[in-house]
């Protein structure tokens, strides 16, 4: 039960994976690549953990953390730039 | 019993996740797929945090601690976004009643 | 094992640094999840190091209202009403992104809040931002402008301060 519970998740996990990779692809604006790479990072992050409970090896979870910080001081980082352009 | 709560709380969250996904694919400008990416995967994400802490309890601590920081941070990075984007000039959805008193505050006509 | 060298300057520090070191403290050892001389050994300089540049720095701990009763009793409610809207929120847009006619009608309009405090106005924002078909794109003194999925055809001015009410209740308590 719990593991099909799992795979179904893991299989939502993907197809919202792709749906904002093609927000990402397609664009058309800077921002609009932005933000799906936001969302990219946040669904990520639910991966991450997926595959960190799957291999049972919760130093995975730090990996999860610390992508979360980066992403976060990335996209400031973008934004001001398309800001002052 | 915690364990089936867990995959469910799971499944919730990853379909918010794909409601995150569908809503930048559906939404017409950069505005308002910002608002459908932040909620959707906001709650998405704490969701499938909080089904993870269900099946794997010693692991709750840190895992509130990544949901705590992207309830912080999440809100504020699509605000410094959607600011950015709205001063880019990003393209906006023509519609008939239109408001746009930031773009009116700034003086400049859209 | 370093803490000697700080508490000399102890005459001259505000009042966020306490509580800000003891947060970062906190936060290191629950990463952690030990609490061996080692990790001590780093975090307790790095917290101090931290601390003191951040001094007068922005934090959700430093300037919350700890003496104030009503404030402690707020908060718990603000956190239920906030993770209800976030719920709504999130209903309310799966019928907007399911539905195939797409039914929006986006605008940005202004609001003025009567949050005094940096904090709160930040919080306040992020709570915005989080509810129902808002977004906060803007926040400029007591001005905010918000990005609507659906403005209201009439009195939108009004219906943006009532969202706001919601809010302002619980951190006008907290933070002021």
């Amino acid at each position: 039960m719990v593991e099909a519970l799992v795979t179904v998740a893991a299989l939502l996990v993907g197809i919202a994976f792709l749906l904002a990779l093609y927000r990402f692809l397609r664009g058309p604006d800077a921002a609009d690549r932005v933000v799906a790479f936001d969302t990219l990072t946040l669904i990520s992050i639910t991966g991450i953990v997926l595959i960190a409970f799957l291999d049972g090896r919760g130093i995975y979870l730090d990996v999860a953390l610390v992508y979360a910080l980066l992403s976060f001081l990335g996209v400031i980082a973008v934004a001001r730039y398309l800001e002052q352009r | 019993m915690l364990s089936i709560l867990g995959g469910l709380l799971l499944v919730a969250g990853a379909a918010f996740l794909v409601l995150a996904g569908l809503g930048l694919v559906r939404m017409p400008d950069v505005l308002n797929r910002i608002q459908a990416g932040t909620k959707a995967t906001t709650l998405g994400t704490l969701l499938t945090l909080g089904g993870f802490a269900c099946l794997r309890p010693d692991w709750a601590l840190k895992l509130l601690l990544i949901a705590l920081f992207i309830l912080l941070t999440n809100p504020l990075s699509s605000q410094v976004l959607a600011h950015a984007a709205h001063r880019a000039g990003a393209r906006q959805t023509p519609l008939a009643n239109r408001v746009d008193r930031l773009a009116e505050d700034r003086g400049d006509a859209s | 094992m370093d803490s000697n060298r700080s508490t000399s300057a102890k005459p001259e520090l505000p009042i966020g640094f306490l509580p800000l070191f003891a947060t970062l403290l906190l936060l290191w050892i629950l990463l952690h999840g030990s609490l061996s001389l080692q990790v001590l050994a780093i975090g307790i300089p790095a917290a101090l190091a931290i601390a003191w540049l951040f001094r007068d720095g922005l934090s959700f701990v430093t300037d919350f209202r700890f003496r104030s009763t009503e404030a402690l009793r707020a908060a718990p409610r603000f956190l239920l009403f906030f993770f209800k809207s976030l719920v709504i929120a999130n209903i309310a847009l799966a019928r907007v992104v399911l539905s195939p006619k797409l039914p929006i009608d986006p605008g940005i309009v202004k609001a003025r809040t009567r949050l005094k405090s940096r904090m709160g106005r930040l919080l306040l924002a992020n709570a915005i931002t989080l509810t129902p078909g808002t977004l906060t794109v803007k926040l400029d003194g007591e001005w905010i402008y918000i990005h609507c999925v659906r403005v209201a055809a009439t009195d939108i001015e009004g219906a943006t301060a009532e969202i706001l009410a919601g809010f302002e209740r619980y951190l006008e308590v907290m933070y002021g």
